[in-house]
């Protein structure tokens, strides 16, 4: 029976401590910068002219609120639940990632600070935070691991046009993990000067606090969009889970509703084998990483392993915080989904509905149409499509591509 | 009183200041590394420091970084690295001590870090990523164990906060002079020495400097301050000459740098 007390939502602490998990594992010298984040974003918080600028730059440059559409194709060819879509790819820059990118935009601002750096997997949160750079006028440096550059050329050249620097890190395995430690380090360096708006609910106190919060406009909305569609609230949620933050935006501020169940899917990769996947909440253990405590892939010595999914955007040994707490608290159920049910689910809806999801959302979309099949016609999921997949077209036609070869050879 | 207790009072008798370089376990083999202890000692070291090699260090430089991923492409584990040290410090007079993240101490579990690190002679721990305010229950456990917790202050730290971090502090405080990760710096800032002077009126811990030193002149310069110079990417960067030029080579140019540098002290 899942643990769901009044106080579920009442997270972090001062400490920034989701229960066991969160909290600041960094160098003594992030010290300054992460306390003026929090006296900043705290501020903020309750400034009114702050939230209103917030308000309407959602509305007006995002194209807030996103839709919640029905997926009517989807759901008659699952033949169960209706599936809804909060529809996040409709957003400026066709991710929920514009979401942070703007509060921390304004954050940096309001510090005095002229100058972003950020890490970037997929290339949507460095598009993203390219893009509210342009907007207000702030250097802009993006940290992308060489693997994910290959994979996510079009955002790349995407970050260019809006005037960032993209730095190719060429550490480790050369994806969103090593960008984020080469983001970390310049940091250490810039920090009087620099902030770093760091893309996902992971990294130390006050991040996941001000990335959950930046992104929970996706369930205030799709709270009331529900309210208003079908007279009540989803029976479901389903969200992508790599660093969290779309999942986190949907759940929270559903989090107190003890109806409403919520699953969070993880990159299944291909298998259950270490580093065949990237789902530290299923195969995990309870470490730290990246300035946080949370369910990580590591060894038995305490290093973080390699880790494996289709899209880059997932492709992470760690998990937010807050997710640890979900599930250990049995709030919130995680499973994984495999490359190959991503990549059905990535064309199912794509012939169903004429909406093709990025390559992270799809692995929402396979759990979504196992779960519809389970919960029968009476129910109602709400399904976040986290982004758009056009950044994909080149990686999915190679894989394609791959997978011809492999059938023909099998044959 | 830990033996990093005992070497500082003995330095402090004679009026002189530690030397107390840093080089990677295992890299490129934990042979080696044992080699490049003795040969430390020999120089004039006072205190070496062992870093323990971690998967994603956000402190470090790019020539600690590499060591780091050199030794665990050997796939060098801790339990090797502990063994190994266990047979250097029954052989070495300076007292060693480990430069280790958190994330490899929390999954040792805190107590079982202490007990394997004090059974393989080791003094204390430095540990880059484990701020003040998470630090009460490891501090705990390094105190009744009496392990040294050395922590670090840095030029973004406001005094108020210096002081609270002396007082869980043990064996030295660790100044780091830069803001900024590890490695060489041609120029160290100008206040890193009003910054020492004033931790030193306030602290009866020794307050040692690290971080961006290289040269003669710099250790020079810092030991009018500072109670020991803490000397680790030069170091690295010598021993990792090994794969050029071999082990017997590197060791050599080890061994000139370091006495040149101690020859300031």
């Amino acid at each position: 029976m899942a643990d769901i007390s009044p106080s579920t939502s009442n997270v972090p602490n001062e400490a920034g401590r989701f229960g066991l998990f969160g909290g600041r594992y960094v160098p003594e010298t992030l010290t300054k910068a992460l306390n003026e984040l929090t006296t900043a974003y705290t501020e903020a918080k309750q400034d009114s002219v702050f939230q209103n600028q917030l308000t309407e730059l959602f509305n007006d440059f995002v194209g807030r609120p996103s839709p919640l559409y029905f997926a009517e194709r989807l759901t008659a060819h699952c033949g169960g639940a209706e599936i809804w879509l909060k529809r996040e790819d409709t957003n400026h820059t066709g991710a929920h990632k514009i979401n942070n990118t703007l509060g921390q935009a304004l954050l940096t601002m309001r510090m005095g600070k002229k100058r972003v750096i950020a890490e970037t997997g997929a290339g949507q949160h460095g598009v993203a935070t390219a893009t509210a750079c342009a907007r207000f006028g702030l250097e802009c440096v993006v940290y992308m691991g060489a693997e994910d550059i290959r994979r996510q050329a079009p955002n790349v050249f995407s970050m260019k046009l809006l005037g960032a620097e993209v730095r190719a890190v060429e550490t480790g395995s050369r994806t969103l993990r090593d960008a984020i430690n080469e983001a970390m380090r310049e940091w250490m360096s810039s920090v009087e000067n620099t902030h770093y708006i760091i893309g996902s609910v992971v990294g130390p106190h006050p991040f996941p606090l001000i990335v959950r919060d930046f992104q929970s406009i996706i369930g205030q909305e799709a709270r009331q969009q529900s309210l208003e569609r079908f007279d009540a609230l989803p029976d479901l949620l389903i969200a992508c889970v790599g660093g969290g933050s779309n999942a986190a935006g949907l759940f929270y501020p559903f989090i107190d509703d003890a109806d409403v169940a919520m699953l969070g899917v993880e990159a299944g990769g291909r298998g259950s084998q270490p580093g065949d996947h990237a789902s530290p909440l299923s195969y995990g253990e309870h470490g730290i990483l990246h300035g946080s405590m949370s369910y990580v892939m590591q060894d038995e010595d305490g290093q973080t392993c390699d880790v494996h999914s289709i899209s880059a955007g997932l492709d992470y040994p760690g998990v937010g915080p807050e997710h640890s707490y979900w599930k250990d608290s049995g709030r919130v159920e995680y499973t994984s989904c495999e490359d190959d049910d991503a990549m059905h689910a990535f064309d199912t809806l794509t012939q169903c509905e004429g909406i093709l999801p990025a390559l992270e959302s799809s692995h929402a979309i396979a759990a979504a149409m196992q779960q519809a099949c389970k919960l029968g016609p009476s129910k109602r999921i709400v399904v976040c499509l986290s982004g758009r997949g056009d950044k994909d077209s080149n990686e999915i036609a190679r894989i394609k591509k791959e997978m011809a070869t492999a059938a023909a050879s099998n044959q | 009183m830990s033996a990093i207790d005992t070497t500082f009072e003995e330095l402090r008798s004679l009026g002189k200041t530690a030397f107390i370089p840093f080089i990677t376990a295992g890299d490129p083999d934990l042979e080696f590394t044992g080699q490049v202890l003795a040969e430390l000692e020999k120089c004039g070291a006072n205190i070496c420091e062992l870093g323990i090699p971690y998967s994603d260090p956000i402190a470090d430089g790019p020539v600690i970084q590499a060591s780091y991923t050199r030794a665990l492409n050997q796939r060098i584990k801790l339990n090797a690295i502990l063994d190994n040290a266990q047979t250097w410090t029954a052989g070495l007079s300076t007292p060693l001590v480990t430069m280790v993240s958190y994330s490899i101490i929390h999954r040792q579990g805190l107590e079982r870090y202490v007990a394997q690190a004090k059974h393989a002679g080791i003094a204390g721990a430095i540990v880059p990523d484990l701020l003040v305010e998470e630090a009460p229950q490891f501090a705990a456990i390094c105190a009744r164990e009496d392990f040294s917790l050395i922590q670090l202050v840095t030029p973004t730290t406001p005094h108020d906060r210096a002081l609270r971090i002396c007082e869980t502090t043990s064996g030295f405080l660790y100044y780091v002079s830069v803001t900024g990760i590890t490695g060489a710096r041609q120029e160290l800032p100008p206040e890193v020495v009003d910054q020492v002077s004033w931790l030193k009126s306030k602290t009866e811990l020794p307050v040692c400097i690290g971080f961006g030193i290289s040269q003669a002149a710099q250790v020079k310069m810092l030991s009018q301050v500072a109670d020991g110079i803490i000397v680790g990417s030069a170091i690295v960067k010598r021993v990792a000459s090994a794969a050029e030029i071999g082990k017997a080579a590197a060791l050599e140019n080890v061994r000139t740098f370091v006495q040149e540098l101690v020859a300031e002290l």
